[in-house]
């Protein structure tokens, strides 16, 4: 069954694929950290859904899904962001709102259009066939973006997830960072929906930064270990999915939740 | 001379008026008090001397203090009781104003984080989670912080909420010692019996009423007076 596995490798769709994969979940599990510990995890599950809307009208007027989804979900994530600071509308509530709305009109949107060739299924829990070159372009310009912004600002982006207040009193323009970061996601959820399904890229941003901090007591380690599960998570999921031709999107959650349960138990053995 | 004056500070939100002509001066190493009741504005007017918030009329002037050498503890807010972040990560993120652009911290940073928490007896904890910590700890991290950022002038919203009393007495000594360096102090309190006790001056920031002096002025003073007897006769 192994030398079956690693028979796909030969695939250019399956490198393609693992390429993107990893960078998508090194990304995912970097900006999770500050999304999760801001408690903003409700956003990144919100902007997947309506990453799915986004790219299903497109699919439906025919233009391609990307470049129609990209902007519409940094939009969306904008709207999030501050529905959540004015403290007006209840964040929560809106953000399934928008997220169950989303899902609605796309999924009417491609039954409507007739699109009978398109696989609801693979939109939903993720497919390895469906990543391109363009994903990939993208995928390697985000990261690069990403673990750039990080290496620099890292101290500023700590300070700003910790505390906004004392933050913006220390000259930093927080609301900046908070805007960047949501751009940044919303990139990332784009790119990894395809491969990780719309219902399921929210557990790549959300996993790792949660089975990191049952064990880490720093930021810093956090950051570093949340990484390195996530990418470990993503490649056994996929390796998975390869040898029992599951969904790439299903079998990666269900790896993140084993690693997952087993830090935590971890966590609880450390504290005793 | 007044290292801070303060000139009919007010400030409205949405049409209305939640600090109105706020006037008062404050010395070198004085400790200044601000209490009132829920509402009355006493974050407000800490958000308007940080200038994180504009004022709508009036005027606040610092005189020999740059914007970077204030320091400021917020109130703890509820991301933090579960926040994987050590003691010491926390500390050296108050010398973010002093950084340059890409925010690298120096030696000279390093150095001066270490006498810090000397000076706050949270050493032997630098390397414990915050969410580990006990109230009375947490508040010396985030004390610590505001230190590393700033040492001239302080201000500390709330810093006695949640701790218990022999916590809050060790960080009321914490204080003292501060004053004694020469650190100009900006207190929010709840509690009117310890604002008089420890602060050289009083704003009392009522709803029809407001009031600011000495410490001795504000005992004597009608409202004063009143505060300190409900105080009683909560005891």
């Amino acid at each position: 069954m192994i030398d079956n596995v690693f028979s796909f490798f030969k695939y250019d769709f399956v490198i393609n694929a693992l390429i993107v994969g990893l960078l998508v979940s090194l990304c995912a599990a970097v900006l999770g950290v500050s999304l999760v510990l801001k408690r903003y995890s409700m956003i990144g599950d919100g902007l997947s859904h309506i990453g799915f809307g986004a790219s299903a009208v497109a699919l439906a007027v025919g233009i391609a899904p990307i470049y129609f989804s990209i902007p519409t979900v940094i939009v969306a994530a904008f709207l999030l962001l501050r529905l959540k600071s004015s403290g007006k509308i209840k964040g929560d509530a809106a953000t399934a709102l928008l997220s169950s709305s989303a899902l609605a009109i796309g999924y009417t949107a491609i039954k409507l259009s007739g699109g009978v060739n398109i696989d609801i299924n693979s939109y939903m829990f993720g497919s390895i066939y469906t990543v391109n070159k363009t994903d990939m372009i993208i995928a390697v310009c985000i990261t690069v973006v990403v673990l750039l912004l990080y290496f620099c600002f890292y101290n500023k982006i700590f300070s700003v997830t910790f505390d906004e207040d004392f933050a913006s009193a220390t000259g930093i323009k927080a609301e900046r960072y908070n805007t960047l970061l949501a751009c940044l996601t919303a990139v990332t959820v784009v790119i990894g929906m395809r491969l990780m399904g719309a219902l399921l890229m929210s557990a790549l941003i959300i996993f790792p930064v949660m089975t990191a901090s049952r064990v880490c007591k720093s930021y810093k380690a956090v950051m570093l270990s949340a990484s390195i599960v996530s990418v470990v998570g993503f490649v056994a999921g996929l390796l998975f999915s390869l040898a029992l031709n599951t969904s790439p999107g299903s079998s990666i959650v269900i790896v993140n939740l084993f690693i997952f349960v087993v830090f935590a138990v971890m966590g609880k053995a450390l504290k005793k | 001379m007044a290292i801070l004056t303060v000139e009919n500070l007010s400030k409205k939100f949405s049409g209305e008026y939640v600090l109105r002509d706020i006037s008062f001066s404050l010395n070198k190493s004085e400790c200044l008090y601000i209490v009132g009741e829920n509402g009355s504005g006493k974050t407000t007017l800490i958000k308007l001397l940080l200038g994180l918030i504009d004022a709508t009329k009036g005027s606040i002037k610092f005189d020999g203090v740059k914007k970077n050498q204030i320091g400021y503890m917020p109130q703890q807010n509820a991301i933090q009781s579960d926040f994987p972040a050590c003691v010491n990560e926390i500390v050296m993120s108050g010398f973010l104003n002093k950084t340059s652009l890409f925010s690298f911290y120096s030696k000279k940073h390093r150095q001066r984080a270490k006498e810090i928490m000397e000076k706050l007896h949270i050493t032997d904890i630098e390397r414990l989670s915050f969410r580990d910590l006990s109230g009375g700890q947490k508040q010396r991290v985030l004390l610590a912080r505001a230190l590393a950022a700033a040492e001239e002038i302080l201000l500390l919203d709330e810093p006695m909420t949640a701790l218990d009393p022999l916590a809050s007495a060790e960080f009321y000594e914490i204080l003292e010692q501060l004053k004694k360096d020469g650190v100009t102090l900006i207190i929010i309190s709840h509690d009117v019996h310890c604002a008089v006790k420890y602060g050289d001056k009083i704003m009392h920031l009522g709803r029809d009423e407001v009031f600011f002096g000495k410490s001795e002025e504000y005992c004597h003073s009608s409202i004063g007076r009143k505060m300190l007897m409900e105080g009683h006769h909560h005891d």
